[in-house]
């Protein structure tokens, strides 16, 4: 993470770069935020829950409100009735944020391939991580959250920072 | 609840066909379930009979479900699913609906469980329902065009992606920039 300066003795300093202690901050402490509309709810909740636990990767709240989160985890089918609901929170979402696309149906509409259901999520949002599976299993969702975390981590300011004029 | 002598049970068809000789069309008997047909201009007395005579009181509106025979002429057809709880007993009222949109009046007069079930009817399959005090859509958006469960409205939705004709639906496929 950095040179720790040995010159100095061991005054407990560590030097690393301002992107990777930004990056550090997102990736340590991403809030969820409650989207589970169907069937991949449920595995969303059993990677909650103790046996898969997912809180050991700081996201241990889920919140309700769109104003306090970072992640929308999209799990589910969403309805042509549901899309502008769902572009509207996250419109309310602040930055920095990012989707990840749950299973097939968030994905690419799964096995419906009909006038109901919205053919893929990312004609609604912008996606950063899509996650196959039907329903994915714990383990494929925390793979997906572990790729996301890596995406992060791998960001430079200068991708969403502007120099002040 | 009850009163202490049991009502006495009368025949709903006896009774139906006495009361309107010229509207009952047929009547169906297939294991133990009794279908009426009616003619569509008596629906509402005829559902106000079977819920306020003694001896007939169906007074749970069960169900209300609309069938598409396309190519078939008359091509929409309604079920009424009534049931009597005192004595267990339960009434099919069918009707039949010719033309591509239809109008019949609304039995919330009567029944007022069969709200939400003719919006059903009216959102999915396009019948008008004259007299509804909330005529609007229930399960699509509220501004679509087209009445999905009808035979001819197209069944899928988009050309599915192979390898062969992947970019050039790449290409149209709407995907959000931000």
């Amino acid at each position: 993470m950095g040179i720790v300066s040995s010159k100095l003795g061991n005054m407990g300093v560590v030097t690393t770069s301002l992107e990777t202690m930004v990056n550090f901050g997102r990736t340590g402490a991403m809030w969820p935020m409650l989207f589970g509309l169907a069937c991949c709810a449920i595995e969303m909740i059993s990677a909650e829950s103790p046996h898969y636990d997912m809180s050991r990767f700081g996201m241990e709240l889920m919140r309700a409100s769109p104003r306090q989160s970072d992640l929308m985890i999209v799990a589910g089918r969403v309805s042509r009735k549901m899309a502008p609901v769902l572009r509207q929170l996250y419109d309310q979402m602040p930055n920095p944020k990012w989707v990840l696309a749950m299973g097939d149906c968030a994905s690419c509409s799964g096995v419906f391939n009909n006038y109901a259901v919205v053919q893929g999520v990312d004609e609604i949002v912008p996606v950063n991580v899509y996650v196959a599976g039907c329903p994915p299993r714990p383990e494929q969702l925390i793979h997906g959250i572990m790729t996301l975390h890596e995406k992060v981590r791998g960001e430079h300011m200068s991708d969403w920072a502007s120099p002040r004029d | 609840m009850q009163t202490a002598t049991p009502p006495v049970l009368k025949d709903p068809v006896v009774q139906i066909r006495g009361a309107f000789p010229d509207a009952v069309q047929d009547v169906i008997e297939f294991r133990g379930e009794t279908t009426v047909v009616v003619d569509p201009a008596h629906i509402v007395e005829i559902c106000r009979f079977c819920r306020d005579t003694e001896g007939l009181e169906f007074n749970l509106f069960s169900d209300m479900t609309c069938v598409d025979y396309y190519p078939n002429d008359p091509r929409f057809a309604l079920c009424y699913h009534l049931y009597a709880m005192f004595d267990n007993r339960r009434l099919r009222l069918k009707v039949y609906l010719a033309g591509d949109e239809p109008h019949i009046e609304s039995v919330t007069s009567v029944y007022p469980a069969v709200n939400w079930q003719e919006r059903e009817a009216f959102d999915l399959m396009g019948i008008m329902f004259d007299g509804h005090p909330d005529m609007r859509r229930i399960l699509m958006p509220r501004d679509w065009v087209g009445h999905p469960l009808r035979k001819d409205y197209p069944l899928g939705y988009e050309t599915v992606q192979f390898t062969f004709n992947y970019d050039e639906i790449q290409r149209q496929k709407p995907m959000a920039q931000q």
